[in-house]
């Protein structure tokens, strides 16, 4: 059943010429992008180079930034994402977004996972437990949090709140998953855990991660896009862009000897 | 060598500096207990239940004081903690922090919050006794002070929403919540140990002023307020009464109830501060 239902409505991003200024500053230039359903598509590049900036202009996260302007076409399946008519808090629930830093409320375990769905309408105690529990064993943390749900989330370790993060937006039940940086916060153990997690969640949604580190993107990614200056230098599958770079930009940046 | 005598001569310089710092906290702490304890042991053994209770009559009563202050401490807060954290919550969340109309509100505002009292109190006198023609009442003081502690309450509620970091605000937009959702759901609880401090010291102000409400409430220290609208009295403007018309004893026991109100009132402020800190972690 689900099966049909997922078929029906696609949930692939299809960016074509996307150009962004901040006052007169471009910080995207002509960016052109098909990002395919049920993959991990890694965004990579040098500071500033505009991937964090294109991965906000996927939930219009950048509509909260003073003079920001963005032209193109953002397509999420049929849904023209800037469209006039769009529903922006109804994209941004379809498109859920995780942190560079973890950034917890100040409630308890539960009602940050609560945060969402009550958002939205769901009141019935016995239905907000059970999207709470299904979304903290999907963010795979359920086992360590079980037993604390009503204690603060503030108190948790780094790694642990932010995969509370994970699992608080998991709970407005999203079709794609943006990740800033998730993990360069984050001790290597607690780094692992999130990048197995990717791997799992890549089968119900669409993800797409900005990554500094590019060990990470080789082991998590299908797709890799190589930004630098505001432009798309190479986008293609993490292997091939990895083991034979086209452009010498591209190479020289994934071999550390860029500059 | 040059280098090593710099050295010790910083060091000199820091430990000295550090018990400047010490001796300017004890002084500061000594003072304080001195007020306290004077304040204390002048006043409470003049403490009675007549002056306390007792209807004023061939003796003082501060039970109309009691009465005063209350109403001045309603009408004041009614006013301005609705409009305060409002004002603030529109400054904070609403407006472009760097533009140059929040920026002229902010230093309105500061400058507001540095007038001294009297100058309110000429104003409430002005506006409420004679342009209003209600004379003195209570309700003309406690609006003056409603204008008093407003800036205070701005300044401190954006100070306290200021402080609730960006990442709760871009948690909740990222997910789907409506502005107003994040700031009620969000930014205010988050804030709210600041803001209820600031308005509990707000209070504080009003209960210890005075110069306001000789000008506006008329310092009718003998007659129990019917109304709003009647002239009345506080229990700092008792002190005021009790100390300038010869009855030195009871002001000094005025003195102790005063205190003792005031103290309560910060001993509240930090207590639900922590609490509601505390608060935002469980259900």
């Amino acid at each position: 059943m689900t099966d049909t239902v997922k078929t029906e409505e696609r949930y692939n991003i299809s960016v074509k010429n996307c150009n962004l200024f901040y006052g007169d500053f471009q910080a995207l230039k002509s960016i052109n992008m098909e990002i395919a359903e049920n993959e991990v598509t890694a965004l990579i590049g040098p500071s500033g180079c505009g991937k964090s900036t294109f991965l906000k202009t996927l939930n219009r996260m950048n509509d909260l930034v003073d003079g920001c302007k963005i032209t193109g076409e953002f397509k999420l399946g049929s849904l023209d994402i800037y469209g006039k008519d769009t529903d922006i808090n109804l994209l941004r629930k379809n498109v859920g977004m995780v942190f560079q830093k973890p950034n917890p409320f100040p409630m308890s375990i539960f009602d940050n996972i609560a945060f969402a769905p009550r958002t939205f309408g769901i009141k019935k105690k016995a239905e907000l437990d059970e999207i709470v529990e299904q979304s903290l064993v999907k963010a795979s943390i359920w086992d360590e949090v079980k037993d604390r749900l009503k204690k603060s989330a503030l108190g948790m370790s780094g790694g642990q709140q932010q995969r509370l993060c994970i699992a608080r937006s998991l709970a407005a039940s999203p079709k794609v998953l943006l990740m800033d940086e998730p993990t360069s916060a984050l001790d290597p153990i607690s780094t692992g855990k999130i990048e197995e997690l990717m791997d799992e969640l890549k089968k119900e949604y669409t993800i797409v991660i900005v990554t500094h580190n590019m060990q990470q993107a080789t082991r998590v990614s299908d797709k890799t896009a190589f930004f630098l200056l505001g432009e798309v230098i190479e986008f293609g599958k993490t292997e091939d862009i990895f083991v034979n770079p086209i452009d010498k930009r591209t190479e020289n940046y994934i071999t550390g000897r860029f500059g | 060598m040059r280098k090593i005598n710099r050295h010790k001569s910083q060091i000199a310089l820091y430990s000295s500096l550090k018990w400047i710092s010490r001796i300017c906290t004890a002084v500061s702490l000594v003072s304080l207990l001195a007020v306290v304890l004077y304040v204390l042991i002048n006043g409470v053994d003049k403490l009675s239940i007549q002056l306390l209770f007792g209807e004023y009559g061939k003796y003082p009563s501060i039970l109309p004081a009691f009465v005063g202050t209350l109403e001045l401490v309603a009408v004041a807060t009614i006013i301005a903690v609705p409009i305060g954290v409002a004002s603030a919550i529109f400054l904070v969340e609403y407006t472009n922090n760097k533009s140059k109309i929040v920026k002229y509100i902010r230093v309105a505002t500061e400058t507001l919050a540095g007038i001294p009292s009297i100058v309110y109190g000429l104003f409430g006198y002005l506006v409420f006794v004679v342009l209003f023609g209600w004379g003195y009442s209570l309700l003309g003081g406690g609006l003056t002070l409603a204008i008093m502690i407003l800036p205070v309450i701005v300044r401190s509620t954006e100070e306290s929403l200021l402080a609730v970091p960006d990442g709760f605000r871009e948690g909740a937009y990222a997910l789907g919540t409506s502005k107003v959702r994040t700031i009620f759901k969000v930014v205010l609880p988050s804030a709210s140990g600041g803001i209820v401090t600031a308005i509990i010291l707000a209070i504080g102000r009003v209960v210890s002023e005075s110069a306001v409400l000789i000008l506006t409430i008329g310092m009718v220290v003998n007659k129990m307020p019917v109304s709003v609208m009647s002239p009345g009295t506080s229990l700092a403007l008792d002190i005021y009464y009790f100390a300038s018309y010869g009855y030195p004893d009871e002001a000094a026991a005025t003195a102790v109830v005063l205190l003792i109100f005031v103290m309560i009132l910060n001993l509240l402020a930090t207590l639900v501060g922590k609490l509601l800190k505390k608060g935002t972690g469980e259900k």
